[in-house]
């Protein structure tokens, strides 16, 4: 069961709370904002990109695609499909962020992480940490929603 | 139905999985040359550095094979093909029978005209064995020089200045990455690198590698039994000393590396009746002239849908792609290659660079638009045939370049709006709404 | 140009500890309060533009931010309070009419905090909602005054009537004075509560078509969208003679407003200001309104209610009776606290009669003038919760309308600068960018919880005093008690003093 963030274009409203979430899910803190960004010295960038041009915005994150191109392209094998969760995943030890992934990913939804060494993050739904997805979760006007889809979506 | 797969890099591993998507019982046999279960060749680099051990190199994680099914033979070499026979003849005298036979024995480096590159402390930049014996030799302080500017010869360079040896790279080439980037692009390269600690000698061909004579005509015995005395110290004899330019110019080294491109490994098919070309000739269905002889990889020449030829890509995600395109067609699916292009992702101390398609041609036939700000070492140019994207070079700021990718393999008209390509901001929504609303893969 | 002598009415308060430099908050506020300050590398706030509608405060992640009234105050006066001291510099300044939205904020009684409810004891069993059926359906429309049956069934058939599930209805609010988003949460919230919503004057947007099926269509001074599709599209029709909060004004939405979405709703050229003139040109007598009514009844032959709403005001029990005689098959009153988009800040808080009074007036008119069976009475004006729906219906009305309460459970936070169109909460605005703030489908839900609630305490309340049908409390005063009222008062409510 392959399984995805999908956003409604008409209601995002363009706040970025998804990304406060997202960087708050994968913190040190998972469960608590004001930690997350007061007190880790090594708070990851949300996972999530808002666009926003005039009215128009939405909140994108990785499609979990059904062939995903990241995984291909990937020249280190850090990049795989978990089938199990169905979403693609990230070796953060094994990946040495050469960015073949980001330059193969159509939607732009791989980014680097902070640090030295940074290696590729994208959106791993939370999965592990939460029952849903931060963004999905706590988006506040109900623009985001974990859809789950079979072989056609 | 037995399946022989011969080459355990991306194309090979790529297979595998291909033919795992369709069939989960047939037996597969993966033949390699090396004695090493699939790793990462561009991880190379990262061995010698240090940044990762044997351990990590992994292309796929330990238990692959046994999951898959396969039954590797590793250190085999491959003698010859017996295509009317259906076997693969192993230099062992062996026999392996096929029903589908997957050649992606990939390539081997060039060997420069370079003379003496017998000599010890040259070594090649492509295979595992190669940083190996190369990482026992380099130590803090030696002088290592780089023949070829390239992806390969940088990233051996990045390396051997991570170590602390002082590093020169040669190329004949007046710029770096020549066969990618064009001229500004190179130079905002170069004068990272330089100030990373690399030093250039482009434009100038080497044409000699010189090592210590072993002994000198006339020496005297006791100069000899001194020599021998003190063999540990002097055991850099009939080592590597200096590389040689054309112009006579000479410059002091302790390694040499070699990394002027790669040709495919054709041997194995020379008398097989397999059609080949610069690589091997394949259909879309990535079958060779013969019925169940497939070809992926760096060995294959496979269709380029930007040069809209056929040419041998030789990058990684090309590798795989066509493997798994083979290897489901090879198990009875049906899968269409739909073309590769070239693309590349590197970073040279904290530079990335991202390219893919016709990024660096000039031609008349080809509109280019550019934003470059060598200060901050950005630099983006977009090359546009028809009013579409057919190729970009991204330097500085990567991020999202996978949407050029993606414009590039989609044929996306983008005349009109080229500019805002330009921009590191480029995103999804700027897509014209009809594209975005059906944004999908190629 | 001259200073200002205005000061900013609310402070923002930012917690230094846990703001966390999201700038969420920058990007809700539409008044430009909060902004990121890149020489600080802060975000900093400017209090004066801030109009305390608490959209930053529900929105920031770590409740970094409140908002207080300015402790500001001129020196103790019980005459010249400070809003009216405030008012005068805006109006030295601007030499306009003030504006404002929303209903009448001003301090005068609330007859329904004054009037209280009966409930049985030992003499007549209450009934419990949960275990026994509670009826709140409720027929608007004509009644006939006797029936006639033939073979067991009626022989003539009975007049066009709404079948409401509760007698809650959401009041006029056009596209234009509500965004799109909220006609929509509104309509849809009306479908599955078996209600009705109402397009207000502005006409219908092609995309509420799905929702026409419970949908007032409302027939103005102005007659912005009004064609034979608009009105046969309608269940029932409303001719607009005056609105609770500016009884004898018209509507006025300004050009800026009307952008192409405006534009194709009310029929009128983009960027031309929407006038709604203050009388119906067309009416000067009943008369007058009866060829109206009867025009629209002859357009939909007959087959949909047709309304008529007016505004609370001295004289209104008389102009009730004209309305039922003149045809009305249900009278809409909207009492001087009824919201809306934009009115004279004079008129909204100096004009009009209070609903309760209102009602009580009218139905006692038409009773004794027995015509009381003709119309049905809707009431509105400041229904604040379901005791007060309940206390309608005992004072004679049949069903209410509310605006105000459906856009609170919208997420109105009630700053009353709905005439700005910069609605922070995507209700009263047109902009694209602020109107997807609310997504219909949130909205409608949250309308029809807020119904579904008052329809739970509405069985209460009608189960407690031994009442199983909502029917059988309508214009039954003696379940209300009242307290605190004058004996005049009380003779016009026609309801008993506590203890009586």
């Amino acid at each position: 069961m392959r399984r995805r963030v999908v956003w409604k274009e008409e209601a995002c409203i363009g706040c970025r709370l998804c990304e406060v979430y997202c960087v708050t899910a994968h913190s040190r803190y998972p469960g608590d904002v004001l930690k997350a960004f007061k007190r880790d010295p090594d708070r990851p960038v949300p996972r999530v990109v808002l666009e926003e041009k005039g009215p128009v915005s939405f909140a994108l994150s990785c499609r979990q695609c059904e062939e995903p191109e990241c995984v291909k392209s990937c020249l280190t094998g850090a990049l795989g499909v978990d089938p199990a969760r169905g979403v693609v995943v990230v070796d953060e030890q094994h990946c040495i962020g050469c960015w073949t992934c980001i330059v193969a990913c159509p939607w732009g939804a791989i980014r680097p992480s902070r640090g030295e060494q940074p290696v590729a993050i994208k959106c791993d739904l939370c999965l592990g940490r939460l029952g849903i997805p931060a963004c999905v979760g706590n988006c506040p006007n109900e623009a985001l929603q974990l859809q789950e889809c079979g072989k056609e979506g | 139905m037995q399946y022989v797969i011969i080459g355990n890099s991306a194309a090979g591993i790529g297979a595998v999985e291909g033919i795992r998507r369709v069939d989960r019982a047939n037996p597969i046999i993966l033949v390699a040359d090396e004695p090493y279960p699939t790793y990462s060749r561009p991880l190379i680099s990262y061995y010698l550095e240090g940044r990762i051990e044997e351990t990590g190199m992994g292309y796929r994680p330990p238990g692959f094979y046994t999951e898959n099914g396969v039954t590797t033979r590793l250190e085999t070499k491959v003698e010859r093909i017996d295509t009317e026979l259906g076997q693969v003849v192993l230099d062992t005298g062996e026999l392996l029978p096929y029903d589908r036979l997957l050649l992606a024995a990939g390539s081997r480096p060039v060997v420069p005209p370079i003379k003496g590159i017998d000599t010890e402390g040259v070594y090649f930049f492509n295979r595992f064995d190669d940083v190996r014996a190369l990482r026992s030799q380099v130590r803090h302080g030696c002088r290592a020089a780089v023949v070829g500017a390239g992806l390969t010869g940088l990233k051996a360079a990045e390396a051997l200045a991570h170590l602390g040896l002082r590093v020169t790279v040669a190329d004949i080439s007046p710029f770096v990455l020549s066969t990618i980037l064009d001229a500004t692009g190179a130079e905002i390269v170069r004068g990272h690198l330089e100030e990373s600690g690399v030093h250039f000698l482009l434009g100038t061909p080497a044409v000699g590698v010189t090592g210590i004579p072993a002994a000198v005509a006339g020496m005297k015995d006791e100069w000899k039994n001194l020599k021998e005395k003190y063999r540990k110290v002097l055991v850099r004899e009939n080592r590597v000393d200096s590389l040689v330019f054309t112009d006579g110019f000479a410059v002091p080294v302790d390694v040499v590396i070699l990394a002027t491109g790669v040709r495919p490994n054709l041997e194995i098919v020379e008398g097989s009746g397999i059609a080949v070309n610069q690589g091997i000739l394949v259909d879309e269905r990535l079958q060779t002239n013969i019925p169940g002889i497939y070809a992926a990889g760096d060995i294959s020449e496979g269709w380029d849908l930007v040069t809209r030829e056929r040419r041998v890509i030789a990058t990684l995600p090309n590798a795989y792609k066509q493997g798994e395109v083979a290897g489901i067609n090879m198990a009875g699916g049906n899968a269409e290659y739909p073309g590769g292009m070239q693309m590349n992702s590197v970073n040279f101390f904290g530079l990335s660079i991202a390219t893919a398609g016709l990024s660096n041609v000039d031609d008349p036939a080809l509109e280019v638009v550019t934003r470059v700000d060598s200060a901050h070492r950005v630099y983006r140019r977009m090359t546009l045939r028809d009013g579409r994207l057919v190729g970009f070079i991204c330097i500085g700021d990567v991020g999202r370049a996978g949407i050029l990718t993606a414009l590039i393999r989609n044929g996306v008209p983008v005349g009109g709006w080229e500019e805002r390509l330009l921009e590191g901001d480029f995103g999804i929504i700027d897509l014209p709404v009809e594209v975005r609303r059906n944004w999908q893969l190629a | 140009m001259a200073i200002s002598m205005r000061t900013a009415p609310y402070r923002v308060h930012r917690d230094p500890d846990r703001c966390i430099q999201c700038q969420v908050c920058v990007r809700q506020c539409a008044n430009g309060v909060h902004r990121w300050d890149d020489e600080e590398a802060e975000v900093v706030s400017e209090d004066r533009e801030c109009v305390n509608c608490h959209r930053c405060v529900v929105y920031c992640p770590t409740g970094a931010l409140t908002i207080s009234r300015s402790p500001l105050d001129y020196a103790a006066n019980a005459n010249w309070r400070k809003p009216d001291i405030d008012q005068i510099y805006l109006q030295s300044e601007t030499g306009g009419t003030l504006l404002t939205g929303m209903g009448n904020n001003r301090p005068y009684p609330v007859y329904w905090d004054h009037l209280l409810l009966n409930a049985s004891q030992v003499t007549n069993p209450s009934i419990d909602p949960l275990r026994e059926p509670v009826e709140l359906k409720t027929l608007l429309g004509r009644k006939p005054d006797s029936l006639e049956l033939k073979k067991g069934t009626l022989a003539e058939p009975v007049p066009p009537q709404l079948e409401l599930e509760v007698p809650v209805m959401f009041s006029a609010m056009s596209f234009g004075s509500i965004s799109l988003n909220a006609q929509k949460a509104l309509a849809r919230a009306a479908i599955d509560l078996g209600i009705y919503w109402n397009c207000g004057e502005g006409g219908l947007h092609p995309e509420m078509d799905p929702y026409t099926g419970r949908v007032i269509v409302q027939v103005a001074s102005g007659r912005f969208g009004v064609n034979m599709d608009y009105l046969n599209a309608g269940a029932a029709i409303e001719i607009k003679i005056g609105q609770g909060a500016k009884p004898g004004i018209g509507g006025h939405l300004p050009g800026e407003k009307v952008g192409p979405e405006v534009s194709v709703t009310r029929m009128i050229p983009v960027g031309s200001d929407a006038i709604s003139p203050a009388p119906h040109h067309d009416i000067y007598s009943i008369e007058d309104l009866r060829q109206l009514i009867y025009s629209l009844k002859e357009a939909t032959e007959y087959r949909k209610p047709v309304g008529v709403k007016i505004a609370a005001v001295h004289n209104v029990a008389a102009i009730a009776s004209g309305s039922v005689r003149a045809g009305a098959d249900y009278l809409a009153i909207d009492g001087f606290r009824g919201g809306t988009g934009a009115a004279p800040l004079r008129i909204r808080d100096n004009v009009g009669i209070p609903i309760e009074l209102a009602l009580a007036a009218v139905d006692s008119r038409l009773r004794a003038e027995g015509i009381r069976n003709q119309v049905s009475l809707v009431v509105a004006g400041s229904i604040r919760n379901s005791a007060d729906v309940v206390k309608a219906i005992a004072l004679g009305a049949d069903a209410v309308y509310i605006g105000t309460a459906a856009l609170i459970s919208l997420g109105c936070h009630m700053c009353q600068k709905c005439y700005r169109g910069k609605c922070n909460w995507g209700i009263a605005t047109t902009d694209a960018y602020l109107s997807k703030r609310l997504n219909p489908e949130i909205g409608a839900r949250r309308a029809a919880n807020l119904i579904q609630a008052w329809k739970h305490e509405i069985k209460e309340m009608l189960g407690g005093m031994g009442i199983n049908a909502i029917e059988s409390l309508r214009g039954n005063r003696l379940a209300l008690r009242g307290v605190n009222l004058t004996s005049r008062e009380l003779d016009i409510l026609q309801v008993k003093a506590a203890g009586e």
